[in-house]
């Protein structure tokens, strides 16, 4: 009898190799197709839009600075994800902390207004984790519900009325200004990408994330503080979203409650079209940063073939079905 | 039910309803059914049992049609059962009952019994009155007294194995198949279903009953079929058998290939490694017991004894209403595993997929989860150290794998079970629970794994070891306690001269 089963640890190997090397190649081919994805867009348009201007290094630079925003988000987003939650909230988010940035920027100086402003994402993000664990309700729907009250108090703080920022110091360093050839829009997407994917691949709160987010039983069986690691991963998204609230003040030299209103789908599909798993545990902030950018670049291209407002819009829901359905495919149950 | 077998005794024989001949059944090349033969009569309650892996329910798997049998043919009323659309017909009168699976929690009763065969009124809409009526009718059946208004996820499990029973009989199913029905109720529920079964059995209905539980299989079956390592060993009246008359058949004499107990040393100085006294919450009574360092300590009992329910309060997932957890004679407070873990507790969970494992991350994702800090500086991971922590680990628990990168979901249910094991290991704990390691583990992992779970005790850990194959009790725990309705029933001890062969631990739990 014993012999037997020992036998079968043998025949059974060999579907057992087939099976994996099947996975592998389709997790290589999953992982790869943004990148490739995103090469294919940029010579399609390359050549389509050569007489539009898309090569030339203005326009890529411009490309660069409408893609920090997405960015930036993005990473945070991937955070949140990851960890098998969601924020629904940062497009509001982006709007208030722009609107108490400016309006201490009008009051103070910079040095509140700053804290300030990201203060907004830290606390916003901390109410929607301690909610969703503590209530045990999922965080979309506490992100939802807070995206209102978060709508309402933005438009609130200045009765709806836009305010303008005159500290050059603040615009220059936060989305107006650039450093040699490098906007600042640019800098901040780098140096935020470096410190999220150094947080999210090389430390034991991003290995703890990915537990979490890949099977919440699991990770509390093995002692990890989920909840505390769902509350962070709410806060790092929050203020990510602040952080792109800062951002557009900056490059727009004022504040307005509809800042980052349209921005939720896309950074959403970003992050997904850069490999982070809408059920939690995989993700990529690299891939988060290529999936910008296809939005970007796409987005740049529908302007420059000049299709209207109302067009662009239409064409961007359809690429999104289509990039996120291309990404998200998952491996056939067995 | 016996009356009525009493009374048939004199009458012929009913007709045979059931009847599987020779049934012959391989995995990857091993046959785990050799030549099994099976009648069922119409009216009568037919026991099935067997040790886990004996092949019941590859059996029961092959009659109601989800597995294919390589030898031999099932008839169902005289007519075999074929593959295909014809087959499905007559495999109609089959209804296999599941402890609450196919039911929608979020459903009312009555849409639940008559789900997908709704009665549709004249306007073209299902007949909402209708369906109350036949749920009614089917419910009164069997003498169960639930509301078809009621919703699923509202009534207690014993009620809902009734409505799984009414579903699969208002689908005129003539055969029912009851796999484990009496594992997690109470008794005044299994006395409900005891009336509901013999309310069937009078219509003429017959009932293939499959159970841990021998005292039951006797008290509630006509007939009884034993199966032990794929071979019918025992087809008899229930009247004409004893529990060790079944327990005999079940086990058999001699056990091949059964781990032997070695003796080793156990520190019985100082402090106990592990002590609990007086454990209870909502599903313990009053649970004490120390461990030794060295000591494999055996925990025995059906399902819904306890077993588990003390492992978890123990590691911190059940709270507990009273009691206390010593380590090394001091006291920990245990608010969660990851207190446990602090403490030098890890734990084995009985559901390794839901529990233990992220079946999407790498097996060296896997083995570090409990212990990522143990390979940090600052925060920030090692990952060396991390890879040759994991390969240590797959090393020395003989785990194969491609490689420590490759998903565990691509494991062997063996291999993925090292891999917990592993994980827990990482934690460096004085203290091992583990809740029925060897549940789908091939017998080649599992001597593996048993072994590992012996040299870690040699090494001067304590391991707490629950599991329903007895003879991995009998081949390794240094004591064995017997656990029932929550309780401690008994402490046997191999020190003491008891006998902890698989023959008195069988007896011990069905007691």
């Amino acid at each position: 009898m014993h012999e037997l089963h020992e036998m079968s640890g043998g025949t059974t190997a060999v579907p057992h190799m087939r099976r994996r090397l099947h996975l592998v190649s389709f997790r290589l081919l999953r992982g790869a197709i943004v990148y490739l994805g995103f090469v294919a867009i940029f010579v399609l348009f390359s050549v389509a839009l050569r007489d539009n201007g898309f090569l030339t290094i203005e326009n890529q630079l411009n490309i660069l600075r409408q893609t920090a925003f997405v960015s930036v988000m993005a990473f945070g987003t991937t955070f949140a994800l990851s960890a098998g939650e969601i924020d629904l909230s940062i497009g509001q988010v982006v709007a208030l902390s722009a609107m108490v940035t400016a309006v201490l920027l009008r009051d103070t100086n910079a040095l509140i207004a700053v804290p300030g402003g990201m203060g907004v994402g830290i606390v916003i993000g901390f109410a929607n984790g301690l909610l969703t664990t503590r209530l045990r309700v999922p965080s979309f729907l506490i992100t939802l519900g807070m995206a209102g009250i978060i709508g309402g108090l933005s438009r609130w703080i200045t009765q709806l009325s836009p305010v303008p920022v005159l500290d050059a110091t603040y615009t220059f360093a936060f989305g107006s200004g650039s450093v040699g050839p490098f906007p600042t829009l640019f800098l901040w997407t780098i140096a935020v990408l470096l410190v999220a994917h150094v947080i999210y691949r090389r430390t034991t709160f991003g290995r703890q994330l990915l537990a979490t987010g890949g099977n919440r039983t699991a990770a509390h069986y093995s002692g990890i503080n989920t909840d505390r690691i769902r509350i962070a991963s709410l806060v790092i998204c929050s203020s990510t979203a602040s952080l792109a609230g800062l951002l557009y003040v900056g490059r727009l030299h004022s504040a307005r409650y509809t800042l980052g209103d349209t921005d939720l789908l896309t950074v959403i599909a970003a992050a997904v079209i850069g490999g982070t798993s809408m059920a939690g545990g995989r993700g990529s902030i690299i891939g988060a940063l290529v999936g910008s950018l296809v939005m970007g670049v796409l987005n740049n291209g529908l302007i420059l073939m000049g299709l209207a407002v109302t067009e662009q819009m239409i064409a961007r829901g359809v690429i999104i079905i289509v990039a996120v359905a291309l990404s998200l495919r998952e491996a056939p149950e067995r | 039910m016996t009356e009525m077998s009493a009374a048939l005794a004199d009458l012929p024989a009913e007709p045979v309803v059931l009847a599987a001949r020779g049934i012959r059944k391989s995995f990857s090349g091993i046959e785990v059914l050799h030549g099994v033969d099976f009648t069922l009569r119409r009216g009568e309650v037919h026991g099935l049992v067997g040790q886990n892996g004996a092949g019941k329910s590859t059996l029961v798997k092959i009659i109601n049609g989800a597995y294919s049998q390589d030898a031999g043919q099932v008839e169902v009323n005289g007519t075999p059962l074929v593959e295909g659309a014809a087959g499905e017909t007559r495999r109609r009168a089959l209804a296999m009952v599941y402890q609450e699976f196919s039911l929608i929690p979020s459903m009312p009763v009555g849409q639940n019994i008559l789900l997908t065969c709704e009665p549709i009124g004249r306007s073209g809409l299902i007949d909402d009155g209708e369906v109350r009526r036949q749920a009614q009718a089917a419910l009164t059946r069997i003498g169960a007294d639930i509301d078809p208004d009621d919703l699923v996820e509202e009534l207690p499990v014993g009620s809902r194995q009734l409505v799984e029973i009414a579903k699969a009989i208002s689908r005129d199913a003539s055969i029912l198949i009851l796999d484990e029905p009496t594992a997690s109720l109470a008794p005044a529920e299994i006395r409900v279903l005891t009336e509901a079964i013999a309310r069937l059995t009078e219509e003429g209905v017959s009932i293939i009953f499959i159970s841990h539980h021998l005292d039951e299989v006797v008290s509630i079956c006509d007939r009884v079929t034993v199966l032990r390592d794929g071979e019918v060993t025992l087809v008899t009246d229930t009247r004409d058998v004893t529990l060790a008359g079944l327990i005999e058949a079940m086990l058999g004499r001699s056990l091949e290939g059964a781990l032997a107990y070695r003796a080793h040393e156990v520190d019985r100085t100082g402090e106990p490694l592990l002590r609990v006294t007086g454990l209870r919450n909502g599903r313990l009574r009053d649970v004490s017991f120390e461990l030794r360092r060295g000591e494999i300590l055996g925990i025995a009992g059906l399902l819904g004894s306890g077993r588990s329910e003390v492992m978890r309060a123990i590691f911190g997932i059940d709270p507990l209403e009273g009691g206390a957890i010593e380590v090394n004679g001091a006291r920990v407070a245990i608010g969660g595993p990851g207190d446990a873990l602090r403490a030098g507790i890890a734990l084995v969970p009985e559901d390794r997929v839901r529990a233990g494992l992220v079946r999407e991350h790498s097996v060296a994702d896997n083995i570090m989860m409990a212990s990522w800090r143990r390979v940090a500086r600052g925060g920030f991971v090692d990952d060396g150290a991390a890879r040759r922590v994991a390969a240590g680990f797959v090393e020395q628990l003989k785990i194969r794998t491609a490689g420590l990168g490759q998903e565990v979901k691509g494991l062997s249910g063996g291999n993925q079970q090292k891999v917990v094991v592993a994980k827990n290991l990482s934690a460096t704990p004085a203290v091992l629970l583990l809740d029925d390691p060897t549940v789908g583990v091939d017998v080649g992992s599992r001597r593996e794994l048993l072994e590992d779970v012996r040299a870690l005790a040699v090494r001067g850990n304590g391991v707490v070891l629950v599991s329903s194959e007895f003879e991995e009790l009998s081949g390794l725990a240094d004591r064995v306690l017997i656990m029932r309705g929550g309780a401690i029933h008994a402490i046997l001890d191999r020190r003491a001269g008891d006998d902890l062969s698989n023959e008195a631990l069988s007896r011990a739990v069905q007691e």
